[in-house]
């Protein structure tokens, strides 16, 4: 008996033995991509900005300190540090009514594409892929060709006769919402569509035969079972949205900034690290933050019975 | 019940009831050059008022494509749909008072068993309470009660079925499709659903159309069954009707067994290959044809001694089926012929295979097929 248990719990420990090892390496990929770097953000956080860029190693708060104050440079008084917060919240409404923005067209796109024949699905989606073949620096500098002054939306409106002289599209927060809407879609429909192709095409006849209207199919059958498609998009889309750099940048220019653009100015002109990497945390508690609020809400009103 | 007629003399006959739905000349014509089917060929077929009407044949002869013309789903190529007297086919299928049981059930994954009986009351603006009185009916109704709040993937396939059952049967509609609603479930639980399915249509007074391919499901549950081939309604008939009077070779051959013996048509009847002449029933539509088939079921004929009279033949098999026995004989000069007689207990077969036997066909046996 005693035997048996004996050789009963070594097997034990060699099993769990094992499934240390098998698992090991997702544990080094997670450490060294995940863990790793965010350690080392939270540690140059809290030291000393170095004179020309990089850390001093030393304890100092100044990093934190100045993701929310700021000193006169000239008589020393303490401020907000109201370019940040200008900064933050332009961040968060952009990346929010960008994922909006990518729900409203990517879901109709995705609608239209899972109610394709199952043969020519495929083609659609190849072709919602294929603006990834080409760089985001790239894409970006095109849809310069588009908003600019000269460019073909004010060319097209100016040879219409509705307007006289160009509008300025080019270096507004419209430049940048076009642009994140833009690049950010396929992320929104990809998932909207998977949940939809999921979706038995029966149940909306079921809800016309039982009275109700196209409206009303959509808002009680359709929307509650692509409802998992439409979080993980809205996820996609809103985390990269928040730290988009590319496209503020090339199509919003200097006046509006986002907080990629931020950060990477101290990284860069700015040489103070420490606030680079304390606003990276900021923008991941942040991201953090939206998240659970998202999930929780969306987990809420979906888990409904009905009504 | 408004129709005194109705209560009086509860007939089965379709003219002395209110007609529910009218088909008028329906086609449907799916695809276009090499990709065409005509799924309903100019169908037209009258149902009345708290029938239980079956619609019967093989898979892909257009069942689905005339309920889904009835339900609204699909708009028919030509023809039209009325129900009780008014043209339906423009209306789009949440503005027909018809409600389907679909053949995969349909139901609702993200509600409960009661949210998906409350929808359509829901959709067509009911008051709460109403709603939640019928939703309480209803499920006392198809015996649900106790499952009210379970998901509807928390449920069995028969109480799945029942679920849609209740769900299309709570907003009341003049009309209830069945669309081959059993053919998912199990032996037993098929039987018992069929049984359930009458209950509901007697204590609800809704018609019935119910589609199956399964003839015996048709025989035992329907008031009147149409028979359907390649787009086509052949025949239209109760039970009884369609089993002993098979208007077409089709109809004789999809529902039972049956014999077919070719002849000649005389005044009497029909002269036989081997010179017997019989007399038979003639159908609807029939042609002034010389040349035509007769139809005689197996139980409608008897198995003797050699005799002067009835069709004379050799005996080949001796088939035992328990509650009756199947007699394979070569008839003289007009083909097989199968006999089927009830056993009796302890009785041996009084014929052995090789055996000289005639066949004696019973009065009004023999039905004549109009193709
Ligand atoms: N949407 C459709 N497109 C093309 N052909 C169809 C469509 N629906 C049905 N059909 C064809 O119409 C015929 C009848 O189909 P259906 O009404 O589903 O038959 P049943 O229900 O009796 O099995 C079949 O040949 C089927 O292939
Ligand atoms: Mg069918």
């Amino acid at each position: 008996m005693a035997h048996a248990a004996h050789h009963a719990e070594a097997a034990r420990r060699k099993d769990i033995r094992n499934r240390w090892m098998l698992a090991s390496p997702a544990l080094v990929i997670i450490f060294l991509a995940a863990v790793g770097p965010l350690f080392v953000m939270l540690v140059y956080s809290f030291l000393a900005k170095g004179d020309f860029g990089n850390v001093k190693w030393e304890f100092s708060t100044q990093g934190w300190f100045n993701v929310v104050f700021y000193r006169d440079i000239f008589d020393d008084t303490l401020g907000f540090a109201d370019a940040n917060m200008t900064i933050f919240w332009r961040s968060v409404r952009l990346a929010l009514i960008t994922t909006g923005l990518t729900l409203v067209f990517g879901f109709p796109t995705a609608y239209f594409i899972a109610t394709r024949q199952p043969n020519k699905r495929d083609m659609w989606l190849f072709l919602i892929t294929i603006p990834f073949w080409t760089n985001i620096l790239i894409r970006t500098f095109a849809m310069q060709e588009i908003v600019r002054n000269e460019g073909i939306i004010n060319s097209a409106l100016i040879w219409m006769g509705l307007i006289d002289s160009p509008i300025q599209i080019m270096f507004t927060e419209w430049a940048v919402l076009f642009g994140m809407t833009y690049v950010y879609l396929p992320l929104m429909v990809l998932p909207l569509y998977a949940s939809m192709e999921k979706i038995d095409f029966r149940l909306v006849e079921a809800g016309y035969d039982l009275y109700a209207t196209r409206l009303q199919v959509l808002r009680r059958v359709i929307i509650p079972l692509v409802k998992p498609g439409m979080i993980a998009g809205s996820i996609l889309v809103f985390i990269p949205s928040l730290g988009a750099y590319v496209t503020p940048s090339v199509l919003g220019g200097g006046k509006n900034m986002m907080l990629g653009n931020l950060i990477a100015l101290q990284f860069g002109a700015g040489r103070d690290w420490p606030l680079g990497a304390a606003l990276s945390i900021t923008l991941m508690v942040i991201v953090t933050a939206a998240l659970l609020i998202y999930v929780r809400n969306a987990a809420k009103s979906g888990g409904g019975a009905h009504g | 019940m408004s129709d005194a007629k109705t209560a009086e003399n509860p007939s089965k006959s379709a003219n002395s009831r209110k007609i529910a739905v009218d088909v008028q000349g329906a086609s449907k014509i799916f695809g276009t050059g090499a990709d065409r089917v005509a799924a309903l060929d100019n169908v037209s077929v009258t149902i009345a008022e708290n029938e239980f009407f079956t619609l019967l044949g093989p898979s892909g002869c257009g069942k689905t494509t005339l309920l889904r013309l009835i339900a609204g789903f699909e708009q028919p190529t030509a023809g039209q749909i009325l129900l009780e007297g008014q043209d339906i086919s423009s209306l789009p299928p949440y503005a027909r008072p018809v409600n389907t049981v679909f053949q995969n059930y349909a139901l609702f994954p993200h509600m409960t068993v009661a949210g998906n009986i409350a929808f359509g009351l829901e959709m067509l603006g009911k008051p709460k309470a109403e709603i939640k009185q019928t939703v309480a009916a209803m499920l006392k109704l198809v015996r649900m009660e106790d499952l009210a709040n379970r998901k509807t993937s928390q449920i069995s396939g028969g109480q799945q079925q029942r679920v849609a059952l209740a769900r299309a049967l709570a907003p009341r509609p003049k009309v209830l499709l069945l669309d081959e609603p059993l053919s998912a479930l199990d032996l037993k639980l098929r039987k018992e659903m069929q049984i359930e399915l009458k209950r509901l249509q007697h204590e609800t007074g809704i018609t019935f159309i119910f589609v199956t391919h399964d003839q015996e499901e048709a025989l035992t549950m329907s008031d009147r069954i149409a028979v359907m081939s390649k787009g086509k309604i052949l025949q239209v008939g109760s039970p009884r009707e369609i089993y002993d009077h098979p208007a077409e070779r089709f109809v004789a051959n999809f529902i039972g067994e049956t014999n077919f013996l070719e002849g000649e048509r005389t005044k009497k009847g029909v002269k036989l290959a081997n010179g017997v002449e019989l007399a038979v029933s003639l159908p609807e539509g029939l042609a002034g044809k010389s040349q035509v088939t007769i139809v005689i079921r197996p139980e409608h004929a008897r198995l003797t001694a050699r005799a002067k009279t009835g069709l004379p033949g050799i005996l080949r098999h001796v088939v035992f089926f328990g509650t009756d026995t199947h007699y394979h004989v070569d008839l003289d000069a007009c083909g097989e012929f199968i006999v089927r007689e009830q056993n009796n207990r302890g009785a041996a077969p009084a014929f052995k295979a090789g055996d000289k036997v005639s066949i004696a066909i019973g009065e009004n046996a023999a039905q004549m097929l109009r193709d």
